[in-house]
């Protein structure tokens, strides 16, 4: 073995120290393998601590109290705003909303933008490869406003068909809205180049980043998106607090989200003056120790180095793929470890997925089986569910042999 | 191997006994499970006093929903429609042999879900399984 190999093998065992969750033993002498970040990451040390501290030493509630702690709060909060911008490259904290999560940032761009900018008769131009969370508010948009909504189909090996997605832009659509990774075929689309041939044919650009900001080095600027939306919880954060990122030009223009307070400059009972971006968007008390916890997250994964969390992930999904070829009856949707990020989904001949989840279960193997909010792409493939085993920064060449493993019982179980 | 994947599941699932359609029939509902893809229809023969003289399902999913499909299926010929009405979760886990969480639960019942929706309409049905 090289010398570089084993350099990784202990960086990654020092790693996995951090998330404590991934020491524990799901029943008594079987070690948990985590394959399920898709779904929702595991958290390191530095993030609950944060999120323990602010409650322990700091709680109190933003944007409002004269006090020190109220001060602090402020601090912290805004001071993990400031931390997401720079992380994903935008020009300014100002460009930060929070959310609740990335389908509530797709939800305010239908409801806010989309709404008011799009007439009767306009189009939205998505994916098939489309999450349901950027599906279904742009089905009930349609329903509401008689928008048209058209899909860029997705090829046999997953990848996308850009020459039929070039002709749905001579639509003219107002709307672009598509995943920078599917969440079932790993799928890591060529968002640049998709948004700038979007804008030269006149449109908005909106990319579901839920799946490629945890990932792979993203920046707003470079993908040339308009709005990007993505959720802590992907990325080592907590549950219940997300962000849509859009150009400061654009959120000027648009009308509030919700109403209520933090979001208004004043009121009066004739009326109110709405309050300037983010604020504007940001109506009540915010998830404020969960934006403490979002900022701890992406510290860790800044001190990790995004290039080095998609270089890890490139290299276990490779392995991964290697190693599921070899299991007889097994397939894997989507394209070539080059073109994907640290997701497969498959089927076994003969054995619905649940049942192979449930089997890998009895060996502590976490993976998810079903659906995975993406309908569409499965029947594409004409499917009903499939498996998924998903990798983050903490898995291991170990775990894949482990899922191998576990699918040859479940093979022998099923024979 | 564990209590979920019982001898009797796994032969049901690979060797059922009362898999195909029937053409006549006097009943006959589909209805799946959308979360997971389970789908499941059963046809149904009665005579003049309301007893089931011929049952059979198709339909494609887990183990546990196809396994329970074929139980459910051959325990019924034979019954009367009051019977078939009576049916409730524990004479299907009863006939599994197992305890199932929630998830699963749902994949187990949703034979009986179609039996009962297709015999008696679907209004009686959300109470009798709740």
């Amino acid at each position: 073995m090289s010398g570089e190999a084993t350099a990784t093998k202990g960086t990654i065992e020092h790693l996995r120290r951090e998330f404590p969750v991934l020491d524990r033993e799901v029943r008594p002498g079987v070690p948990l393998v985590y394959l399920d970040s898709a779904a929702t990451s595991q958290k390191p040390k530095a993030v609950i601590q944060a999120m323990s501290d602010f409650y322990t030493y700091q709680n109190a509630n933003v944007h409002r109290g004269i006090h020190r702690l109220a001060e602090e709060a402020t601090e912290a909060f805004e001071g993990a705003r400031a931390r997401i911008a720079a992380f994903i490259g935008a020009a300014s904290p100002s460009e930060i909303i929070f959310t609740r999560n990335t389908t509530e940032a797709i939800n305010l761009v239908a409801h806010s933008w989309a709404r008011h900018r799009l007439e009767p008769g306009d189009t939205v131009l998505l994916t098939e490869m489309e999450h349901h969370s950027n599906l279904v508010p742009w089905h009930m948009l349609a329903a509401e406003r008689d928008i048209r909504l058209v899909f860029a189909p997705v090829h046999e090996d997953g990848t996308l068909d850009l020459e039929a997605y070039r002709r749905l832009l001579e639509g003219r659509p107002g709307l672009v809205a598509f995943t920078h990774m599917s969440n079932m075929l790993g799928t890591v689309n060529p968002v640049a180049e998709m948004s700038r041939l979007a804008h030269d044919a006149g449109a908005t650009v909106l990319v579901d980043a839920a799946q490629s900001v945890p990932h792979l080095p993203v920046n707003v600027a470079d993908l040339g998106a308009d709005f990007l939306a993505f959720s802590a919880h992907k990325m080592c954060g907590p549950t219940g607090i997300g962000v849509l990122y859009g150009k400061e030009a654009l959120l000027e223009s648009m009308p509030p989200f919700l109403g209520g307070g933090d979001m208004i400059k004043r009121v009066d009972l004739g009326g109110f003056v709405a309050n300037d971006p983010p604020y504007k968007f940001e109506a009540g008390t915010p998830a404020i120790a969960e934006a403490i916890g979002f900022g701890a997250a992406v510290d860790f994964l800044s001190a990790a180095g995004m290039p080095a969390v998609f270089r890890h992930e490139q290299e276990v999904i490779g392995y991964a793929l290697e190693r599921l070829a070899e299991v007889p009856g097994v397939r894997v949707y989507g394209p070539e470890a080059e073109n994907r990020g640290g997701v497969a989904s498959f089927t076994m001949d003969g054995t619905h997925p649940h049942d192979v989840a449930q089997i890998l279960d009895r060996d502590g193997i976490a993976v998810r089986a079903g659906h995975h909010c993406a309908m569409p792409i499965h029947q594409k493939f004409g499917l009903a569910a499939t498996t998924r085993a998903s990798f983050y920064l903490y898995n291991t060449r170990d775990e894949v042999d482990r899922l191998v493993e576990g699918l040859y019982k479940v093979k022998e179980i099923f024979a | 191997m564990d209590d979920l994947y019982r001898e009797v599941i796994l032969d049901r699932y690979k060797n059922p006994q009362k898999r195909g359609t029937l053409d006549p029939h006097d009943y006959s509902y589909e209805d799946d499970n959308p979360l997971c893809g389970d789908r499941i229809r059963i046809d149904v023969r009665v005579d003049s006093q309301g007893t089931v003289t011929e049952a059979a399902f198709s339909g494609t999913g887990c183990a546990i929903s196809q396994a329970s499909a074929d139980l459910l299926t051959e325990s019924i010929v034979g019954k009367s429609l009051d019977e078939i009405k009576r049916l409730g979760k524990d004479d299907i886990l009863g006939m599994l042999g197992i305890e199932l969480g929630p998830v699963r639960l749902k994949c187990a019942l949703l034979s009986l879900k179609v039996l009962k929706a297709g015999v008696y309409g679907l209004e009686s049905l959300e109470e009798e399984l709740a």
